[in-house]
């Protein structure tokens, strides 16, 4: 016999009149090795046939199923219940759009970041399909793979302090993604054109520093040092500019 | 009336296949709009790791590949189950696709010069990469190749080139309606026009007509319950198609199953576990497959190592669990430092999802479900059989170029290469067709997907969905699984033709008709029912054993008489569905043995040319359009006789 858990979920259904914000708890038999995925859909088939959750890939992978696991932004598919107490509370991720219960709207976000930052290879450069491909150092390929295993399942914006004030700072998602395409000689932007993009307060300059981000990203990817190289190339690209300013005045 | 949205194309789902295909339209300049069940780069393309198939040869390991050696793979692969001429078409397109992917962003892990240290079954070894090739495209091995074909990034291909695919299509500005389920297609006289969808956000229906339409939405392994697979791939998208009553579902019952499913989550844990030296134990931690297959032990071909692994939990050798049954997976002997370094995937889904640390703990594995073969049966550009401007791409299409056993690295590659081959063709057939937008028709179908909606809100007493969902699996992974027989086969059928009764009585208990997870369910589980049932009768009628479909009271492949492919059509109003059979194609290389797994063959009886000369009537009987470039004339004849040549000597 396992221990019985106690979930506390958060609910909301804003299709219907009497489906305000409230607090239901759950109880449910743990079972070994049971973890989160299968949890929720237990209690969704056994006793809330209308809870709200996403999951998609159930491996990690995909990022459709952060939410807050006891006050911290991580993704439920992999969170085993032997690693929480009796009582186990869910709420949505913050700062995104919530559509019900503990499913929110990551999607229109991101999508916009991708936008915002033009998350592509910018390129003159045609395809030519009877060509070699162009070489590129096997190094190199392992960092950008590195600086591109993002999730975009949000944590790291929902655990922003910034975020959470300034709603069109890129965060930590969408800082990645420009030191991803920085870094990639395929891609023709120079350091003054991510300047325009990136030395706002809604880029680089923006963030407090304080870095839970880097806490909470379930992929433990290299926030901080990716932050730090980028506001290194910001700040030279910066003194360069005033310096040229002042020499033309 | 519902809302109505006019596009050229309509691609229903946004993995790999339909972002592909989306890009290669909408850089024709036609207007595109993706329909996705969510957010395009949380499709299952993104779970991907192992890597895509192509010739390019860069690796020493892969020196004198050539697209005709990895089209002989594909058709031994296969079991002689494809179709020739498609295969051709992809391992001719392939390379282009792996370079053109790299010319769109992807960072491919590239050939090093110099020694290399690399295990090569299951030992130490060293090769020497040609310094002349340093930074060129590099291959890993993978099962059932000749040659170290396999294209990847790291352990996150999938992952890769879903973000680098998705980027282009927000360059493009390809529209996205995510959360969005197509219920229906509009259809009419053999010509589709476009779908009926639910919103998953707020339950609104809206009504989409298109010149052409695409499907693209992946396989439907979820029916087993237990599968590799995202909790999405539920077969929505051949269900599109079986409900039209005349778009075929060409072989259904070509279903590949993985022997090294982690417990209970059934997360995919690699083969190079095995590769590596990792074996399998019962539940007296007995070693068992050097006594099923002592030559080849746990590096036996997955469906040899799946069929073991069931037949001695049968035998009462399982390990007990909640869960169900299972064997185990010892990598201890592997030590710490192989573990975190070549098994680090492994070793973190390990640490993370079950919380076994697999450096000192037995892992937990069963075969599962992983792959499947079968789909919307399409012609080589990808367009469907009796149903005008409706296309199929990906793993939702029986395209056929798996038959029945699909080879690792070939379904990622066949995403990219079917998107841009097919994608062409469609961008053609919607430049040349007008838009017929038929608001009546469109109406009939609202109202009946309407009706069913409020039938089932108002339901009271009845089925559960999630109940006849467990239903379905178990009924699938019981008697449709690793091992079938006859028997096995008529209980599955009768099973389940108890189910496709019962669904018209499914309750649902939250009443809500926006988002509601339920209703959604409930909406989708007769698709399920029924595609289930199509796949047990498929394989009871399919007296043989072939690649991925094994018989146990028909253990030989008889080409004498199941040289074919099976088409399956559920009529409107019918209580069952109809089975029809067509060749598999024009044959090139001749029907021989795979060189791996079972052997005992049945040889065809008439000769090749007589047999070719067929299939071109039978197919097109069966409803195929004519291609933009006539059938057999992308097949080069006999090209394959020099590698094989170089084989024999």
């Amino acid at each position: 016999m396992g221990r019985l858990l106690t979930f506390k979920i958060f609910r909301y259904n804003p299709g219907l009149e009497n489906g305000h914000p409230r607090v239901e708890s759950f109880k449910l038999e743990e079972t070994p090795r049971l973890n989160l995925f299968t949890a929720l859909h237990k209690i969704r088939e056994e006793q809330a046939p209308g809870l709200m959750f996403d999951f998609v890939c159930r491996a990690g992978v995909c990022g459709s199923c952060g939410m807050m696991i006891n006050g911290r932004p991580t993704l439920a598919c992999r969170t085993l219940t032997s690693n929480l107490l009796d009582t186990i509370e869910l709420y949505p991720l913050p700062f995104f759009k919530l559509l019900g219960d503990l499913s929110v709207d990551t999607e229109v976000w991101f999508r916009q970041m991708s936008e915002q930052v033009e998350s592509w290879i910018h390129t003159q450069k045609e395809f030519d399909p009877d060509a070699q491909e162009e070489r590129m150092d096997n190094e190199l390929a392992n960092k950008i793979y590195e600086s591109e295993r993002c999730i975009e399942c949000g944590c790291c914006i929902a655990g922003c302090a910034t975020a959470l004030v300034a709603p069109d700072f890129l965060g930590a998602a969408g800082l990645f993604r420009i030191g991803r395409f920085m870094i990639d000689p395929r891609d023709q932007r120079e350091d003054s054109d991510w300047f325009e993009l990136v030395s706002t307060d809604e880029g680089v300059f923006g963030c407090f520093g304080m870095m839970s981000c880097d806490d909470v990203c379930p992929k433990d990817l290299p926030l901080l040092e990716v932050f730090a190289y980028i506001r290194r190339k910001m700040t030279t690209t910066g003194l360069k500019r005033s310096k040229k300013e002042s020499v033309s005045v | 009336m519902a809302e109505i949205v006019t596009t050229d194309v309509l691609v229903i789902g946004a993995g790999l296949a339909g972002e592909r295909t989306a890009i290669a339209c909408s850089s024709e300049g036609l207007d595109v709009i993706m329909l996705s069940l969510v957010p395009p780069r949380r499709s299952h393309s993104c779970a991907a790791q192992g890597g895509m198939q192509a010739s390019l040869g860069n690796s020493v390991m892969g020196k004198g590949d050539n697209t005709t050696v990895h089209w002989l793979d594909t058709i031994r692969g296969s079991d002689w189950g494809n179709d020739q001429e498609v295969a051709r078409i992809f391992t001719d397109s392939a390379p282009i696709a792996m370079r053109e992917m790299a010319h769109f962003g992807v960072p491919w892990n590239r050939v090093k010069g110099g020694p290399q240290e690399v295990f090569i079954k299951g030992k130490k070894a060293t090769i020497v990469e040609d310094y002349e090739k340093e930074g060129l495209i590099t291959a890993r091995a993978f099962g059932g190749t000749a040659k170290w074909r396999t294209c990847y990034t790291a352990d996150g291909t999938g992952h890769s080139v879903l973000y680098t695919m998705d980027n282009m299509a927000v360059q493009l500005g390809i529209t996205v309606h995510d959360r969005m389920e197509a219920l229906r297609l509009i259809h009419a006289d053999g010509r589709c026009m476009g779908a009926v969808v639910r919103s998953l956000r707020n339950g609104e229906i809206v009504v989409y007509f298109a010149k052409a339409t695409v499907i693209a939405t992946g396989g439907y392994g979820r029916l087993y319950g237990i599968s590799t697979n995202a909790i999405i791939n539920e077969g929505t998208g051949s269900w599109l198609a079986l409900q039209t009553g005349i778009v075929p579902l060409g072989n259904m019952e070509a279903v590949q199953f993985h022997p090294t499913g982690l417990v209970p989550t059934d997360i995919l844990v690699t083969e190079g576990c095995r590769g590596d030296g990792g074996i399998l134990l019962d539940v007296d931690e007995y070693r068992f497959m050097p006594d099923y297959e002592p030559e080849k032990q746990e590096l036996a071909s997955r469906d040899v190592v799946s069929r073991r692994m069931i037949e001695h939990i049968l035998k009462g050798n399982g390990v007990k669990s909640p869960y169900g049954d299972h064997l185990w997976m010892d990598l201890r002997h592997l030590g710490e430092h192989h573990l975190k370094t070549k098994l680090r995937e492994v070793y973190d889904i390990c640490m993370h999802f079950i919380g076994v640390n697999p450096i000192k703990e037995l892992v937990p594995v069963r075969p599962t479900q992983h792959y499947s073969m079968g789909g919307i049966r399409v012609n080589k550009d990808g367009h469907a059989y009796n149903m005008k401007g409706l296309y199929a791409a990906g793993e939702a299409s029986c395209w056929d170029l798996h038959g029945f056993n699909r080879l690792g690295g070939n379904s990622l590659a066949e995403t990219v290469v079917a998107g841009m081959i097919v994608g062409e063709h469609i961008a053609d057939y919607a430049r040349n067709s007008t838009l017929v937008s038929d608001v009546s028709l469109a109406e009939s179908f609202v109202k009946k997907e309407n009706g069913k909606i409020a039938q089932l809100l108002s339901s009271n007493d009845g089925e559960d969905v999630y109940r006849l969902r467990d239903e379905i699996a178990e009924a699938l992974i019981n008697d449709v699984g690793i091992f079938r027989n006859g028997e096995r086969l008529e209980t599955a059928v009768t099973k389940l033709k108890d189910v496709v009764e019962r669904i018209q009585k499914v309750r649902v208990r939250f009443r809500a008709p926006g988002m509601n997870p339920e209703l959604s369910g409930a909406l989708r589980i007769e698709g399920m029912a029924k595609q289930a049932l199509v796949i047990a009768m498929g394989a009871l009628a399919r007296k043989e054993s072939r690649g991925a479909h094994y018989r146990e009271d028909y253990p030989a492949r008889d080409d004498a008489n199941w040289l074919k492919r099976t088409l399956v059509r559920w009529p409107e109003g019918a209580d069952e569905p109809l089975f029809d059979y067509e060749p598999v194609g024009i044959l090139d290389l001749p029907p021989g043995e795979r060189g791996y797994g079972e052997g005992e063959q049945i040889p065809m009886r008439i000769s090749l040319q007589t047999y070719n000369k067929k299939v071109y009537e039978e197919q097109k009987a069966r409803g195929r359009f004519d291609t933009v470039k006539p059938a057999g004339t992308q097949l080069p004849k006999e090209a394959w006789r020099s590698e094989l040549d170089k084989e024999g000597g």
